[in-house]
């Protein structure tokens, strides 16, 4: 990618393109989240249907997606709920959302400078799909107000989760399902994997944690995706740094 | 469950999964982490995504499928190439589903 720095000589850079005020940048956040939205509004809506049909009262269908935000933790623990002590159930959604940890120590570099009153609402819409529209973000090399359009994409999806949620329980069965538009979702993730890939070691480790992510899907409490993850992580770590050391070191990466 | 069972599940719930999200940013700060950890850090978007598609495209029945009637495949496939070729997201969704809906459409 093509960077013109010219320190003493130049008098001061441009603005660059996607710096601007904090309320652009929360704006922009929140257009890039949109597409994603195409995955997401029917998965809400199957949710809220499903969350009556299991036996829940609107409100607390409701206060699923409020409280927890967390939509495959949400559909496993509905489906739990019937057969499982509540203490089996909250383990459950704790190891469906370990990988959060994961996206938490990403983001974290990119906050750490920020008060809690960021940290807190920041780490509170940290789902799948807002770390990785921000993970994008924090690529480029503006990045003074960037907090602000992770904020933005964020709430766009909080928004979006919680009016699909109450529509999929006011139409309750009424959802179709023959739209398939299930298949939203992982074509949507699709999009954002391939973007997130920069490098050869970045396609190992996707690879990696994809496969393994088959040969382990047998695994109780969707333990099978974090340590796919982990094992993809750790292949890329170990390619990047033989890459390093074959480059003598002095690129730093 | 009983409604207090199932309030339970949800607060539980809530503080759980914010545990997990504010483990990192909160608790323990990337910063302090040994460097060869944090070198890892680029890699958790696209091994998590990775983790996430794959069984969703392989195993749509809860079952390897590579069968021309797996329709999730080929859909994901033809956004894999969009993706890889034109790198936009809104074209990406828009050429999957129609792939799917063409192929349900087609075989039904």
């Amino acid at each position: 990618m093509p960077r013109v720095d010219e320190p003493s000589t130049a008098p001061q850079a441009p603005p660059l393109p996607d710096a601007g005020s904090a309320a652009r940048q929360f704006l922009v956040g929140g257009r890039d989240q949109l597409p994603l939205l195409l995955g997401v509004i029917p998965f809400g809506l199957i949710f809220g249907a499903l969350a009556l049909q299991a036996g829940l009262t609107p409100v607390s269908a409701q206060a699923f997606s409020v409280l927890i935000f967390a939509g495959s933790a949400q559909f496993i623990a509905v489906g739990m709920l019937s057969s499982a002590p509540a203490g089996l159930v909250v383990a459950t959604i704790f190891v469906v959302n370990l990988r959060h940890a994961l996206y938490s120590a990403s983001l974290s570099p990119h906050i750490s400078h920020l008060p809690m009153r960021w940290k807190v609402p920041l780490a509170w819409l940290l789902t799948d799909e807002a770390f990785a529209v921000a993970a994008l973000r924090y690529r480029q090399p503006e990045v003074r107000l960037a907090h602000w359009y992770t904020l933005g994409t964020g709430l766009t999806l909080w928004a979006a989760w919680q009016a699909s949620t109450a529509l999929g329980i006011l139409l309750g069965a009424r959802v179709p399902e023959a739209w398939g538009l299930e298949v939203a979702l992982p074509l949507t993730f699709i999009a954002l994997l391939i973007l997130s890939i920069r490098d050869w070691p970045a396609v190992a480790a996707a690879l990696c944690a994809g496969g393994a992510a088959v040969v382990l899907h047998g695994l109780p409490f969707r333990l099978g995706l974090i340590s796919a993850a982990i094992l993809g992580v750790a292949v890329g770590v170990v390619l990047q740094a033989r890459r390093g050391r074959a480059a003598s070191g002095s690129d730093g990466a | 469950m009983s409604v207090g069972g199932v309030w339970l599940v949800i607060l539980g719930g809530m503080l759980v999964t914010f545990v997990t999200r504010f483990s990192f940013i909160g608790l323990l700060p990337a910063e302090r982490l040994p460097p060869l950890l944090r070198s890892g850090l680029g890699f958790v978007a696209p091994a998590v995504l990775a983790a996430i598609i794959a069984p969703a495209l392989l195993l749509p029945a809860g079952v390897l499928d590579l069968s021309l009637s797996n329709y999730q495949l080929l859909a994901g496939l033809a956004a894999m190439a969009i993706a890889v070729r034109f790198r936009n997201l809104w074209l990406t969704i828009a050429v999957g589903l129609a792939v799917f809906w063409m192929l349900s459409a087609l075989g039904a």
